[in-house]
């Protein structure tokens, strides 16, 4: 369908129309009693698709851990909340607007971020910062460049209009996103403790307001065809039904909302996002366990001649619905009225328990709100493992190579490991004027004025690692990501997921998906930290090829200073690098071996959580007390590139001696965890040593930082596997992803301190 | 009566349009070479009230001048008829 | 002394303008909505950085016909400072508080990074307190930030030592004579690319700017405008 289609007979095979089986329709008849009118049909359409009722994934989800001391919102609201001290509250989530950025990446990533930023203000927080998760596929696919302008500056321009500071995420190209990217957005905000508000309707005869941008015909379908299906080739034309996004509205929404939820009129409030008005509405009431009656002849319209059908599934952005108490219409239209945006009385409260809606003086729509939700369709769908086993690693196939300067060069210009300069250059990190450390490191910073801590952030997931082994790979991406977190100085303290895979139809998706679950909850118990929000995004095929399975991890850690942070460049003047940890590198599963020989052997590299935990402790340890002011985790590319990295963030070199046994390109690129890279000066080293011992870390003395030459000793054959100087990398490093990009060369490098 | 007025504005020639400048390019490397030169503007179509073409025309002119063009870097011109029913 | 900081609707960057100087430099601060035509007698104003109205049409230009903006002119007519931050450099230039007119970058993609701003001219309200010469590390973060002026408006801002600010190391985004900021023939109204009140922090990174506010006090002292007490 590419338009809402026109009133017809409402049967089984307009409900198949709609993305229903037969099975879902015959379970509406049951619903209702009798056949549903065409509205009533649209509405169930959106509510029962993957995308809003969660139907293939809730089962599962059951799975993660999502309580704890801090936690002050669990999943099943607009976005979660943890305590943060000092009477203060972070309020975070990580969504997915993947579909409609491949179909228009500009305002399919734009309006993922007004999506996102809203679940977060809704809540009553003001957003703080954002982050973002991208995948594209090949470099050299067709539409990668296009897609990758596109994303990058949908991304900016809403984000930067808005004025949330963005100040982290992930970039990365993988052919196995060939035909879907992905684009998981990602808000912060910041509220006290005691002013979260919910979306919970309550208060029979209590006024909804309608507020924000009109009603037109953006995004009609847009859940249950978009996020609901497979992309086959009339997806091209779909264009139409992609949402647009307008920040500057936006942004008045933002301060409109902050400044109605200061005082005590609102009783519950939601965005409206996926499948618009009907979602916000029955998800509000079904949530209090009351009704919601719909005025439609009260919606602001775009245009004058939309239909009721397209009214209640219409995806038009910036606009909230509220419930406030009886009275308080005036004053609070009289706020919406100030920042210019529309504010109308659109419905009331029920004790029905029913979603209605009425126009021109016929109720179009009576539906049970349970009916909705709670009873929604929930499958257990078959899994089953993949039969076919990978090929192991048979190491010595591969070649060893000859010059591994030539060998770090390479790496460090290749895709997935070159610098983001490019892309993080589009985004504002600076807005808000709390950012510690901005993006080109391991976790964005933001100060909190409030208690004078800070929270450090950020994304991540190695899916080559999860397409080995969903649950191995999925634990190391919640491991990579609170090792993101501890090298800044900050304790993970509670996590969002959005979780992109495949069909749901395809047991070996399911089977993916099911292990990823157990792996992020036996990584979350190692941790003792919470998921506390989350997204699921199905359906990521074309022509019946899947993703591969991507459960993306975005944390959130606490640092109880603000003054005692860290960031990946050197400190000043000359200082001793010291290698913390036990991980043992491998080439299976490895950048390395993937980019430069084209294999991935059979499995992840191993993941030892209690290991990780002690080292991210002591790490975070270490920073807190001063004693540390420069760190970087060793992740993909293994420990030459992460040496590399901070010296390109640095502009100085370094000279370290390397004592393995066995293959030299292993120890240099191979990958492992448990492995965190410090600089400190001469004076802390021992203290370094002596901390770590305590903690049953161990340490070894890489050697020095200076000069403007990256060095690399293999100790016990006394002779230097690398000498490169770091001027000359730093141009391959930097030129890949304006290639890409196919825009125009890059701007003059420049060596920034801490990003 | 209700008129329909176009206003047209453009870059100064002698402002660097870098869009301008882009889409040349990318003209060319879709094989159109015969493309020399391409400038991008703002086309501001309004719909309004007036008592004769003539009278519209000077309350368009003013608003050109006004706010729809900055004329230390563009140009406008405009055209106005009556609306369609 | 007092500042103003106005808020358009779309300002993003006024309450960190207003707390560099309020919090870090220590003055009172006053916000002034746009709907006001009303600068509650504040001492200095910024117009702030942002995207007003949208960017929509123009950067600015639906901005400078806020109801405020007829008291800022005032102000500035008088010989009062007005600072104009990245949207309010776009918004001054608009209004004709400043000559020549911002345009998009010249890689079409918005630059967020730190650069090297020269201090040109230290005979205006916010550079007073400057050496010349000086270079300063302010990060500029906007889509439509190339300076543009006519030749014969180019060589008299030269002549006149009205250009204040120049990027030190080429300007980032092909604004002519790498102009980051200018001011009026008085001195008093200076708009510049760069944010300032994103430098004014050591925790944040660079604190270089925090003399362009506190050369406003320096000027107020000598051309002896302060309010009484």
């Amino acid at each position: 369908m590419t338009a809402a289609p026109a009133m017809r007979q409402v049967d089984e095979s307009l409900a198949i129309e709609h993305g229903l089986s037969p099975d879902e329709y015959r379970d509406i008849l049951g619903h209702l009693g009798r056949v549903p009118t065409f509205e009533e049909l649209g509405v169930f359409s959106v509510m029962w698709s993957e995308h809003c009722s969660y139907k293939s994934s809730r089962m599962h989800l059951r799975r993660l851990p999502q309580s704890g001391k801090a936690v002050l919102q669990g999943p099943g609201e607009n976005a979660g909340a943890v305590d943060i001290g000092g009477g203060m509250a972070a309020v975070f989530k990580i969504e997915s607007h993947n579909h409609p950025s491949y179909i228009e990446p500009y305002q399919g990533a734009a309006t993922g971020v007004g999506g996102i930023l809203r679940d977060v203000f809704t809540m009553g927080a003001r957003p703080v910062a954002n982050m973002n998760s991208l995948r594209f596929g090949s470099p050299d696919h067709e539409k990668t460049p296009f897609l990758l302008r596109g994303v990058v500056a949908g991304i900016g321009g809403y984000g930067n209009s808005v004025g949330v500071a963005t100040v982290g995420g992930e970039v990365s190209f993988d052919a196995g996103y060939n035909g879907n990217i992905l684009v998981n957005a990602f808000t912060l905000g910041i509220v006290r403790a005691d002013r979260i508000f919910r979306a919970v309707a309550s208060g029979t005869g209590n006024p909804v307001l309608y507020v924000g941008s009109k009603t037109g015909r953006d995004g009609i379908h847009g859940a249950s065809l978009l996020a609901s299906s497979e992309f086959k080739e009339e997806s091209e034309q779909m264009r139409p039904t992609v949402q647009v996004g307008d920040p500057f509205t936006e942004s008045l929404l933002i301060e409109a909302c902050l400044e109605v939820l200061e005082g005590d009129d609102v009783v519950a409030i939601q965005d409206m996002g996926a499948a618009g008005l009907t979602s916000s509405s029955v998800e509000m009431a079904s949530r209090g366990e009351v009704g919601i009656r719909l005025d439609l002849d009260r919606i602001p319209l775009r245009e004058a001649d939309l239909t009721p059908y397209e009214m209640l599934l219409s995806e038009s952005q910036e606009r909230m619905l509220l419930v406030v108490h009886k009275g308080a219409e005036e004053r609070v239209t009289k706020i919406f009225t100030k920042w210019g945006l529309d504010c109308v009385v659109a419905g009331t409260i029920t004790e029905t328990g029913r979603f209605e809606a009425a126009f021109h003086g016929k109720m179009l729509v009576s539906i049970p709100a349970a009916a909705l939700t709670d009873a929604a369709p929930k499958y257990d769908r078959p899994m089953a493992a993949p039969s076919a086993k990978l090929p192991a690693l048979k190491l010595e196939e591969i070649p060893e190579p000859s010059d591994l300067g030539a060998e770090l060069a390479e790496m460090l210009a290749s895709p997935n490991l070159s610098s983001r300069r490019w892309v993080y250059e589009q985004y504002d990190s600076y807005v808000g004027a709390n950012t510690i450390v901005h993006p080109g490191g391991d976790a964005g910073v933001v100060r909190v004025r409030e208690t004078g801590g800070a929270l450090a952030l950020t994304c991540d997931c190695n899916s080559r690692y999860v397409s080995l082994d969903p649950y191995v790979g999925t634990q190391h991406a919640v491991a990579e990501a609170a090792r993101n977190l501890y090298v800044t100085g900050a304790r993970p303290l509670a996590l969002s997921d959005c979780l992109n895979f495949g069909s749901p139809e395809k047991p070996h998706v399911m089977w993916q998906f099911s292990r990823a679950i157990d792996g992020m909850a036996d990584a979350c118990h190692a941790y003792e930290i919470p998921v506390i929000s989350g997204n699921v995004s199905f359906y990521n095929d074309t022509q019946g090829a899947s993703i591969p399975p991507t459960p993306t991890v975005a944390m959130v850690g606490l640092i109880a200073d603000a003054r005692r942070t860290a960031s990946i460049a050197f400190p000043d003047g000359e200082a001793e690098i010291l290698l913390l940890g036990s991980g043992e590198p491998v080439l299976e599963g490895s950048e390395y071996l993937a980019f430069r020989h084209g294999k991935t052997g059979d499995r992840p590299p191993a993941v030892d959580l209690a290991a990780e935990r002690r080292l991210g402790e002591l790490c975070a340890g270490l920073i807190a007390a001063g004693v540390v002011t420069s760190a970087h985790d060793v992740a993909d590319g293994g420990l030459a590139i992460a040496i590399s990295e901070m010296c390109l963030a640095s502009g100085v070199g370094s000279l370290i001696s390397l004592e393995f046994s066995g293959r030299a390109d292993v120890a240099l690129f191979g990958e492992s965890g448990t492995r965190i890279l410090v600089a400190v000066p001469a004076g802390r080293v021992t203290e370094v040593e002596s901390r770590a011992r305590a903690n049953r870390v161990s340490t070894v003395r890489l050697g020095t930082t200076g000069g403007d030459t990256i060095r690399i000793r293999d100790l016990k054959a006394d002779r230097m596997l690398v000498e490169a100087r770091l001027e000359t990398l730093r141009s391959r490093w930097e030129e890949t992803l304006p290639a890409i990009s196919h825009a125009d060369a890059p701007e003059p490098a420049r060596a920034s301190a801490g990003g | 009566m209700t008129f329909v007025a176009r206003a047209f504005v453009m870059p100064k020639k002698a402002i660097l349009d870098p869009q301008g400048k882009a889409v040349a390019s990318s003209l060319h490397s879709l094989g159109y070479a015969e493309v020399a030169d391409a400038r991008l503007g703002k086309l501001i179509e309004l719909r309004l009230d007036g008592k004769s073409k003539a009278a519209v025309s000077a309350r368009v002119d003013e608003m050109c001048r006004r706010l729809l063009a900055n004329d230390i870097i563009e140009d406008y011109r405009f055209e106005v008829e009556k609306a369609a029913s | 002394m007092k500042w103003g900081v106005v808020a358009f609707p779309g300002s993003c960057d006024e309450r960190d303008a207003a707390y560099a100087v309020g919090s870090v430099i220590g003055d009172d601060v006053a916000m002034l909505w746009h709907g006001d035509a009303d600068t509650k007698g504040v001492d200095a104003i910024i117009l702030p950085g942002g995207f007003s109205y949208g960017d929509y049409l123009r950067c600015g230009a639906m901005a400078r016909f806020s109801p405020v903006m007829r008291a800022v002119a005032e102000h500035a007519k008088s010989g009062g400072p007005v600072f104009g931050i990245c949207n309010g450099f776009q918004i001054l230039c608009e209004a004709g508080l400043l000559p020549g007119a911002l345009v998009r970058n010249r890689s079409l993609r918005f630059i967020c990074q730190n650069v090297g701003v020269r201090v040109e001219s230290t005979d205006t309200a916010f550079t007073a307190a400057c050496e010349k010469g000086e270079v300063l590390s302010i990060p500029v973060k906007h889509g439509e930030g190339c300076f543009v002026a006519s030749e014969g408006e180019l060589e008299r801002l030269e002549r006149e030592g009205r250009i204040v600010f120049r990027y030190a190391d080429g300007a980032p985004n092909g604004s002519l004579c790498d102009i980051a900021g200018v001011s009026n023939e008085a001195g008093n109204v200076v708009g510049l690319m760069p944010h300032p009140e994103h430098a004014v922090d050591p925790l944040l990174g660079s604190d270089d700017a925090v003399v362009l506010f506190r050369s406003v006090h320096a000027w107020l002292t000598k051309t002896k405008l302060r309010r009484q007490a």
